[in-house]
């Protein structure tokens, strides 16, 4: 036999984790939001459970002002993949109008956080699965593979079961839920070799083109949908053709986006490998509550 | 920033990334893995250390580092210079604190392997946190301060890999700037650790004198340490060792073929596979394997996977597996090679860790999960607790946090199983509170105890205590109270679906099904009635003896006759349950029509129409039900039982 290479064991990894929610958890689904590591996670899933279908829906918490692009994908995912997808508004941040301009972090709060306690609590689910890694954020280096929740969904970190060899314990009270991340051992090295090795689908904001941007509060953002944008900012800004690209994908008015010639997936890993610049740098959302962020998020239900 | 030592590191700013990046991708994916641990005492540099692996393989980004620069002036210890601690050392609350508390895992890669750390706290009560990082770890760096050398946690921690499996040990002699890179002080701490490591069982360990902080023999040999090239010692810095050793787990292919089956596979009528990660041996198309626990054999047909069939699979691999016949296997089974299957038995002896604030509770069940099998376990009294510091053999009535103990113990059903020396996957455990769900304790398997060697303590007689430990309850008696049509059996069955969702195990006692067996020879007279609740106190005396929740729900009118069952029963173990209705509101639902009948003089003895009903002065729980919901009601008497449990 010959030796398992890096890539082959986290597969390996990820697939006995992905099946031991399937077996264990009474309505698990998995959260899809589109970008890389969500796109690898799907992958793993099709992979633990081929020829059957993943035995659980796709759940995409929309905040209405993702990417066109990750729109299309996402469908194009579903079908193939011959999963339920299930999408989510707040219908309160619908109402209310919320906009990542006005609203700031709010925003995130209300279509992100709210919105997902809302789509758990409504569908039901006691598991999520999530793309998220160790090696993005420091409070995610300390959390569980199998990360519980309390009935308000509520992350508590000093309160986390140890997780011993492949052994995850899922029992958890009615009410309370878990959230699981299949690709935590994965940096984002792995992630693009493995989408590289495996050929899976990303959305091609990942790969520079010349795109409309314009320039807000110091960032550098796309114009995804310049109509919108003027009703929002009260003023149509300068929008610029330039080659950009985005090195992680979440509303298109909270990424922002770096200039970069890297046309090709191979362009992009090299560039990343070459980049001095942390990957969550492009969001907003990490810079909240000083080095804290991202962890005071996670205690009121972040993912 | 100016400050640290920033050599340029030679094993990472690879030229290949931006001269020919598909050259260097393609390298990449051949890349082997390795996890290890790091262990040591609170101040012996692990976190420095980390952080100075993570700073010189270029896994700090320039934002990172700014921060980083930023945080070492306001919280650091290391003046103006970067505290790397400050890096690994992730949530807000130990921050302040200044001490890792849990385990925080870390990745960096080098040419030839990518790396997963575990680090691992060394603080005294956190134990479990080095079990926990250990279980999943190739090799462990055990880090010792040059200025102090062997200490107890050195012994300790060296106890855990050694218990828990891990084979390749690294002695990183850590500091070693700070007593002037002296090679006595290398080799007297390399004497003692020896002599200690040979006692426990060690036979193997690398031993190198770094400095986290400074960065010699990290990864280029440290022209400080110039005597670290003589034969005698390794000779080699840390990450190419790292790089290069070999990971004794990858003998697991070489075991016999055994794969614990998580899922079943069943996409249409046509197709049946076995879906799991093989946890050793090799496994190809038409070896004839065994399932156990059922011993039925088959023959394998094929090897699935999303990328086509496979001719053969081995150790690590997740595949689905399908057999030529169709024989009884689901999750939980093993299959294994035909002519080598593992053991299967219902009684062990085990080495465990206790995780939990809670101590054990021998005869108490708790969940086991082995493999994808979970069952129910008791474990007994331990055979004796280990000192980890050292290492003797302590009489011990239980296990507490953080404490290593050997004790027998029993599963409601044969499990399959292989000594965990021979197979961490077969052999290794946790333990569940079936109460809080809390993760309590990891096992490992020594060995199965013979049919005839009875677990020591089954042979005693059954306690009141054990009954009730196993169910992992404290017994009570709910004892309603109230008039005819007060509410008492909606309220006592609420009570019981609430209880029983919680996993208590409980039994309702009411007119029903009493009447109708036990006490159909009595009647409603005065004495009968007393002769009735008598009979009911008793039937609830026992099942409290076996260790239930016993619910009963009757008028029971008499004060003496509740205190009489009170008396039965152990201190706190009677609850008076007083559903408060006024007569006028329980005469006026009627829902049997009694009231009506009994004013009528169809009934008699009718409690509070012609035979009295004396409320209970000091009730433990009293309901009143014009202002609480049926619902409302259950809750404060499911709250107020376990509150007090």
């Amino acid at each position: 036999m010959k030796k398992l290479t890096h890539l082959e064991r986290l597969e390996a990894e990820s697939i006995q984790i992905i099946r031991e929610v399937a077996a264990e958890a009474d309505k698990p689904v998995m959260l899809y939001s589109v970008g890389k590591d969500s796109a690898v996670m799907l992958h793993l899933a099709r992979k633990a459970f081929y020829p059957s279908p993943p035995p659980f829906p796709l759940l995409h918490v929309d905040t209405t002002w993702k990417f066109k692009a990750m729109y299309d994908l996402r469908d194009k995912m579903a079908e193939m993949s011959g999963m339920e997808l299930l999408v989510y508004n707040n219908p309160e941040a619908k109402e209310k109008g919320i906009n990542p301009f006005d609203h700031g972090s709010l925003h995130t709060d209300m279509w992100k956080t709210e919105g997902l306690k809302q789509a758990l609590d409504k569908y039901g689910f006691d598991a999520a699965f999530g793309g998220a890694r160790r090696d993005e954020e420091k409070s995610r280096a300390k959390e569980r593979i199998f990360s519980f929740r309390t009935s308000s969904h509520g992350w508590d970190p000093k309160n986390q079961r140890p997780e011993l060899w492949n052994l995850y314990n899922a029992k958890k009270a009615r009410g309370e839920s878990i959230r699981v991340f299949p690709i935590s051992n994965w940096t984002e090295l792995d992630v693009w070799q493995y989408i590289r090795l495996e050929n899976i689908p990303i959305v091609p904001l990942y790969f520079a083109e010349k795109r409309p941007t314009f320039e807000w509060e110091g960032g550098l953002f796309m114009a995804d949908d310049p109509e919108r944008l003027e009703k929002v900012l009260g003023y149509m800004p300068e929008i610029t053709e330039k080659s950009i690209r985005f090195r992680t994908l979440g509303c298109f008015p909270l990424t922002g986006a770096v200039e970069s010639e890297a046309s090709t997936l191979t362009e992009v890993i090299q560039e990343t490998l070459l980049t001095t610049t942390s990957e969550r740098q492009g969001r907003v959302i990490d810079k909240d509550a000083g080095g804290a962020g991202m962890e005071v998020k996670k205690q009121q239900g972040y993912f | 920033m100016a400050d640290i030592e920033t050599k340029e590191s030679a094993y990472v700013v690879d030229k290949l990334i931006a001269e020919d990046i598909d050259s260097y991708l393609d390298q990449h994916e051949h890349k082997t893995m390795l996890r290890f641990i790091t262990c040591g005492s609170v101040d012996d540099g692990k976190s420095t250390l980390i952080g100075r692996l993570l700073y010189d393989s270029k896994m700090i980004f320039e934002d990172q580092l700014d921060a980083l620069a930023n945080d070492s002036k306001k919280v650091g210890t290391q003046g103006q210079e970067i505290d790397f601690a400050l890096l690994v050392d992730g949530l807000a609350a130990e921050r302040e604190q200044g001490i890792t508390i849990d385990v925080a895992y870390r990745f960096f890669n080098t040419e030839k392997r990518k790396f997963i750390v575990a680090d691992c706290p060394g603080h005294e009560q956190y134990t479990r946190n080095m079990v926990t990082g250990a279980s999943t770890s190739d090799l462990a760096v055990i880090l010792i301060d040059a200025r102090k050398g062997v200490l107890v946690q050195t012994r300790r921690h060296s106890y855990i890999c050694k218990l828990l499996g891990v084979k390749n040990i690294v002695l990183a002699v850590n500091k070693m700037d700070l007593v002037d890179y002296s090679q006595e002080v290398f080799d007297k701490i390399l004497a003692d650790y020896r002599e200690f490591a040979e006692s426990i069982g060690i036979e193997n360990f690398t031993a190198m004198p770094i400095s986290g902080y400074k960065g010699d023999n990290i990864t280029t040999l440290s022209e400080n340490t110039p005597w670290y090239k003589a034969p005698e010692y390794a000779g080699v810095p840390l990450i190419e060792h790292l790089e290069t050793v070999e990971v004794l787990t990858s003998d697991d292919a070489d075991k016999p073929f055994r794969m614990p089956v998580q899922w079943v596979n069943r996409p249409n009528l046509d197709f049946r596979g076995f879906s799991g990660q093989i946890a050793t041996g090799v496994v190809k198309p038409k070896d004839k394997i065994r399932v156990l626990p059922s011993g039925k054999t088959s023959t394998v047909s094929k090897i699935v996977t999303f990328d086509g069939e496979l001719e053969e699979a081995g150790a690590g691999q997740s595949v689905t597996i399908c057999f030529e016949d169709e024989i009884d296997c689901s999750r939980g089974s093993v299959i294994s090679v035909a002519d080598a299957p593992p053991q299967t038995a219902d009684q062990f002896e085990s080495t465990f860790v206790w995780m939990a604030d809670e101590a054990m509770v021998p005869g108490r069940a708790y969940w086991m999960k082995i493999g994808t099998q979970m069952v129910s376990a008791s474990v007994a009294e331990p055979k004796y607790e280990i000192n980890v510091n050292t290492m003797e053999e302590l009489a011990a009535k239980t296990l507490e946090l953080n404490s290593i103990g050997v004790a027998e113990m029993t599963t409601d059903k044969q499990i399959v199983f292989e000594p965990y020396t021979e197979n961490r996957q077969l052999g290794g455990f946790i333990l569940i509170d079936k109460m809080t769900n809390a993760t309590v304790a990891a096992g490992m398997i020594n060995f199965s105890l013979r049919r005839s060697q009875n677990v020591h303590w089954q042979a005693v007689d059954i306690s009141r205590k054990q009954h009730a430990d196993l169910k992992n309850q404290k017994p009570a008696v709910l004892w309603f109270t109230g008039l005819s049509g007060s509410g008492k059996s909606t309220i006592a069955n609420l009570v019981e679906k609430k209880l029983h969702r919680m996993n208590r195990h409980t039994f309702l006692l009411d007119g029903d099904n009493v009447r109708h067996g036990l006490n159909k020879d009595l009647g409603f007279t005065e004495s009968d009635r007393i002769e009735n609740i008598r009979r009911v106190g008793e039937v609830s005396k026992l099942m409290t003896d076996a260790g239930l929740i016993v619910i009963t729900a009757f008028i029971s009118p008499f004060q003496a006759d509740r205190e009489l069952v009170r008396a039965m029963l152990p201190e706190g173990e009677f609850l008076e349950v007083f559903i408060d209705t006024p007569l006028k509101v329980a005469e006026a639902r009627d829902v049997k029509g009694l009231y009506k009948k009994a004013r009528a003089g169809e009934l008699k003895n009718f409690t509070g129409i012609d035979s009295p009903y004396e409320a209970p002065r000091n009730p433990e729980i009293r309901v009143d039900t014009t202002k609480l919901s049926p619902e409302e009601a259950a809750d404060l008497i499911v709250d107020t039982l376990l509150g007090d449990v």
